[in-house]
């Protein structure tokens, strides 16, 4: 049973195979008896999940066809929930029941799909191993003395174990892809703009982007259709016609041009992951696709623009969290300043507050130009490296990250974690799509592909990933704890 | 040693749309505390502002009206700092590039003369929630209806040299919103805002002295005395042979003096940076030219078009056109009389006092426009005297119907019938035989007291051109 | 670049974040470490370039000045840690 992707039981629920209600039970079974091992949810709501799946059975009954209608799905605890708590993974927002819902959680309802719960993350979206929520660090299926990533680790594991067939992410500098490729699932985070930010808390707003995490590159683009659409709501939200992202997956091929962006394969990069890449590019050659070596000659300076822009922002976001209107507050505060600081200093973990810090020092008097402003320019050389790029070709292709999924622990320096996400977060910085998905394994822990496509190419990339899921079979490996 | 004012002025009007500046709750003033604070403008998590055209279009329309450049692109910025009544721990705001910059108003001063002072700049913004310290131990209430109402800051170029200045920029700007119908121009409700920058040099000295910052400033009166009493204070400070320091200082009303606010906080470090949930505003020239047809005519063209089309004294056309509606209502008045100097002189004069005397608002004074007009056109058929005019007035203004009615009630109408006047001029010569006589005998004088006589025995209703003709013409003959 | 813990305490007061003299020193590290790994800033070849605020050349869009947003003061405060009079509630601040 828990082979069936998302996909799949959409189209046995429409053909009234299983009920909504049977599938919803028998998921939230998986995750009561597997999640401990886990801790890929923070929040299940297993009452109003089956309150859905009855809905949605009706629905069915009455013939309705929509793609995701009765199917399970989970929400990274970003998405901001009406009446289910929207803890950001921090203690700062453990009291937060939301009273609204994000657009993304609205047009999922709208669609059908049954929220199972809410998963596991990283405090704030910073993190690249799900070590740093206030619900303790989530593990990764394949070996539980690892690591999922980070951030979207909760989303990632959940789908890696089949106690979900699909859940929604967000990705800042790779939150959905690099936890994707440490699970072995298939995760895409769009074009900058095209799924809204709406209700999804805030880490670097320019950067943030939900998406969909799932087994297979299908089951992201039925998500995605979803998920993604103008909303009016939302100022950097792209005004454009609805797209079918599921179109493109059985195009073929012939004549796609593939760039591999010759940095990405540089030094530092595991001699055994490159080895995975190289075997997919010759699976993806053997579609028909053409090859060339390209350049994107300042990527090296995107993990150190982005570690200026990013915090910068997230400092400002996070000033909301005051304890004054609602989240965590500190007992008897003494004065304003008490209130402030104390609410602050017990609500937020450490590596949220190392990045509010650097980002208040970026922004503050006097360093303004010398680190924001510049990280501002690099920012647009990286954008621009990108652009003369797909001049020439269709889609780049990279490793996700690269090393294998690390140990509990293993990278206690903030810096070494942050080169975690050196392959991820040149596509947040250029505002491009790009997905991960299982290309291989190596002792036994999944490695990731990474495609970044041209802006609002979602629908080539997951054709393209879908052709090469066609090939092979890594999407459809589950963890032996967890077949 | 003389010195010299430089006053700079920051106008804060709020801009009257009818939702917020990034929001879709109310502005609307005086409801109960939080009922008009949606998500967005508590900074809950996850919500995202989306701006309202209503505030644009008014900012382009002041920018427009004080001849300034409109910014093609201009950017939101978020000012970071941490305040209570600040929801989201910053404000969005405007920093490099404001969507009006580059503009000018002309004021006038006491002798007449125009002066032309610069508007660096104006930027819109979201205006603060409040703080409420009544009612409560130890504690403040917050309330943040007013978070998020759009704001327009308009700041001077520090080129005012006195607080009459001060006052005639500030009265100029305050008629220019109202004209323009972007802010309610309420003071008492914080609708129109002053903060000033106030230093003092040396007469001749080109570079500033230190300035201070007055906060508080909400009405015109305050703002003069409190930019006196500062200029007096730092000239104290300075000829004591201290030096002035920057700082704010709060406006006290009731004691009538400046106090600095405690400053043992750090510096501001507002960490302004442009907002990343907001992107470029865009106005271009189909947009300007949109908000250019929208334009009333502004207050120096109506002022000059009253001279030219009325007859009016400069004076007169600069006390009516102070105020939109006054203007409207005059023209409204006059076009209905046919009579533009009468009704100039009754608008500001009877009618104005009458207002003041009730303390109404124009727009719920009691005798409109249409009224008005009519009891002007029977002083200019004739029907009623000058005198007489003002008695009707005061019963129109008493809520006893309009002219007509009341000259018909209270048997008001002039007497103009040759032969009745006549026959009273008779009965006032056979009653005054001894008058008749002194006067017949060359006492020319007493031509006023048969003239007293015959308007008393009329009640004033004779009409008094008629009345001296046929006087000269029945004493004399 | 090294940050002291003085300079950490000047930036965690800026954030209002409470910070001891432990924990400043505990940070000081780490942010030493950051600094000292963006400035490999320094050398990019940026002369001329435009700044970059968004990923996409878009322009703000703009909203009907009309009212949207319904009263849901109880739902909001709901779920905050302080309220009366549906006033909420700091200690009190003097200006």
């Amino acid at each position: 049973m828990s082979q069936e992707t998302l996909s799949g039981w959409a189209r046995k629920l429409r053909a009234r195979e299983i009920s909504s209600r049977e599938l919803t039970q028998l998921y939230l079974d998986r995750i009561e008896r597997l999640d401990p091992q886990l801790n890929s949810f923070i929040t299940v709501t297993a009452e109003s999940a089956l309150a859905q799946a009855d809905a949605a059975d009706a629905r069915l009954a009455d013939g309705e066809q929509t793609p995701l209608l009765g199917v399970p799905v989970a929400q990274k605890d970003i998405f901001c929930t009406e009446g289910v708590r929207t803890s950001c993974g921090s203690r700062m927002l453990d009291p937060f029941v939301s009273p609204y819902d994000a657009t993304v959680v609205e047009r999922m309802n709208a669609a059908g799909a049954v929220m199972l719960g809410k998963t596991n993350m990283d405090e704030f979206a910073m993190g690249s191993s799900n070590e740093t929520s206030f619900y303790g660090p989530v593990r990764n299926p394949w070996d539980t003395e690892r690591v999922p990533g980070g951030s979207s680790g909760g989303s990632a594991a959940a789908v890696g174990a089949r106690l979900v067939p699909g859940a929604t992410g967000t990705d800042t500098g790779g939150s959905i892809r690099q936890p994707a490729a440490f699970c072995g699932i298939t995760g895409l985070k769009p074009t900058y703009g095209r799924v809204s930010r709406y209700g999804m808390i805030a880490f670097a707003s320019s950067l943030d982007q939900g998406g969909p995490m799932a087994a297979t590159a299908e089951d992201c683009g039925l998500m995605l259709n979803a998920m993604a659409g103008f909303d009016q709501r939302d100022s950097t939200s792209v005004e454009r016609p609805a797209e079918d992202f599921t179109a493109g997956l059985d195009q073929d091929l012939k004549g796609l041009r593939i760039g591999l962006p010759k940095e990405f394969f540089a030094e530092g990069l595991d001699e055994k992951v490159r080895g995975v890449i190289d075997a997919a590019v010759d699976v993806l050659k053997g579609r028909g696709a053409e090859i060339r070596e390209v350049s994107l000659p300042n990527s090296h300076l995107s993990v150190p623009a982005y570690y200026v822009v990013a915090p910068a922002e997230c400092s400002s976001n996070l000033a909301r969290f005051d304890g004054v209107r609602y989240g965590h507050r500190c007992e008897n505060p003494e004065d304003l300043m008490d209130l402030y600081t104390r609410s602050r200093g017990e609500g937020f973990g450490d590596e949220v507050k190392r990045r509010i810090m650097v980002g208040t020092y970026v922004l503050s008097a006097g360093y303004y130009d010398a680190y924001y402003l510049k990280a501002q320019k690099v920012r647009r050389i990286i954008a621009d490296d990108f652009r003369s790029v797909f001049e020439d070709v269709d889609v780049l292709l990279a490793p996700t990250t690269p090393e294998l999924p690390f140990a509990l622990g293993a990278k206690a320096d903030p810096v070494s974690m942050y080169l975690s996400d050196i392959y991820t977060i040149a596509a947040n910085l250029a505002g491009l799509p790009a997905m991960s998905l299982p290309a291989g394994e190596i002792d036994g822990l999944p490695v990731g592909l990474q495609l970044i496509g041209n802006y609002f190419d979602e629908a080539r990339l997951l054709g393209v990933a879908h052709q090469y899921q066609q090939e092979t079979d890594w999407h459809t490996r589950v963890p032996a704890a967890f077949a | 040693m003389e010195w010299e004012t430089v006053i700079g002025l920051e106008i804060h009007a709020q801009l009257n749309t009818v939702s917020k500046i990034f929001s879709g709750a109310p502005t609307a003033y005086g409801a109960e505390p939080n009922r008009q604070a949606c998500a967005v403008d508590l900074g809950m998590p996850g919500v995202l502002p989306v701006l309202n055209q209503g505030a644009v279009e008014k900012a382009v329309m002041l920018g427009l009206a004080i001849d300034a450049e409109i910014t093609p692109r201009s950017v939101f910025a978020r000012k970071n700092y941490f305040y209570p009544d600040l929801p989201k721990g910053y404000q969005i705001s405007q920093y490099e590039l404001p969507i009006v910059a580059r503009g000018h108003l002309d004021i006038e001063l006491e002798d007449g003369t125009i002066k032309r002072i610069g508007v660096t700049r104006a930027h819109l913004e979201e205006d603060a929630g409040k703080s409420l310290h009544e009612g409560f131990e130890l504690m403040t209430g917050i309330d943040l209806n007013r978070a998020g109402t759009p704001l327009i800051e308009i700041v001077s170029e520090p080129e005012l040299r006195s607080a009459k200045e001060a006052v005639a920029y500030m009265k100029k700007l305050h008629s220019l919103v109202r004209y323009l119908d972007i802010c309610d121009g309420n003071m008492q409700e914080g609708s129109f805002r002053c903060d000033a920058n106030v230093s003092i040099r040396p007469k001749g000295q080109t570079e500033f002295g230190t300035r201070a910052e007055l906060k508080n400033l909400n009405s015109f009166r305050f703002v003069e005395r409190a930019i006196n009493h500062e200029i007096e204070r730092q000239i104290d400070v300075i000829e004591g042979g201290g030096s002035v320091v920057q700082e704010t200082r709060l406006y006290d009303p009731d004691r009538d003096e400046t106090r600095s606010m405690r400053t043992k906080e750090e510096a501001n470090d507002y960490r302004y940076f442009p907002d990343p949930d907001l992107l470029p505003v865009v106005v271009d020239t189909a947009f300007v030219n949109q908000m250019r047809e929208k334009l009333p005519e502004l207050p120096d063209a109506k002022r000059a078009r009253f001279v030219e089309q009325y007859g009016l004294s400069d004076y007169d056309a600069g006390v009516l056109t102070a105020a939109r509606e006054m203007g409207d209502f005059y023209e409204a008045v006059a076009a209905g009389c046919g009579a533009p100097k009468l009704a100039a002189n009754w608008v500001m004069g009877e009618f104005s006092a009458a207002l003041n005397r009730s303390e109404v608002e124009l727009a719920e004074a009691p005798v409109n426009a249409e009224g008005l007009a009519g009891l002007l056109a029977r002083i200019q058929d004739e029907t009623i005297s000058g005198k007489i005019a003002k008695e009707v007035f005061e019963a129109m203004w008493n809520g006893e119907g309009d002219a007509d009615t009341v000259i018909e009630a209270k048997g008001l109408k002039q007497i103009t019938d040759t032969g009745a006047i006549d026959a009273i001029i008779d009965e006032v010569m056979a009653n005054n035989p001894q008058q008749l006589e002194q006067y017949r005998g060359g006492k020319d004088k007493l031509f006023g007291f048969f003239v007293g006589q015959v308007m008393k025995a009329t009640q004033g209703k004779a009409n008094p051109a008629q009345v001296n003709e046929r006087l000269k013409a029945k004493l004399d003959g | 670049m090294s940050v002291e813990a003085s300079e950490v305490q000047r930036i965690a007061h800026l954030a209002r974040l409470a910070m001891d003299d432990e924990k400043a020193r505990e940070f000081a590290g780490g942010l030493s470490d950051i600094f000292d790994f963006v400035e490999q800033l320094d050398g990019a070849p940026i002369e001329g370039v435009e700044p970059m605020a968004h990923p996409l050349d878009a322009e703000q869009r703009l909203r009907p000045d009309a009212v949207t947003e319904p009263d849901n003061r109880e739902g909001f405060q709901a779920i905050a840690p302080a309220v009366e009079g549906g006033l909420y509630l700091v200690p009190r601040v003097i200006e």
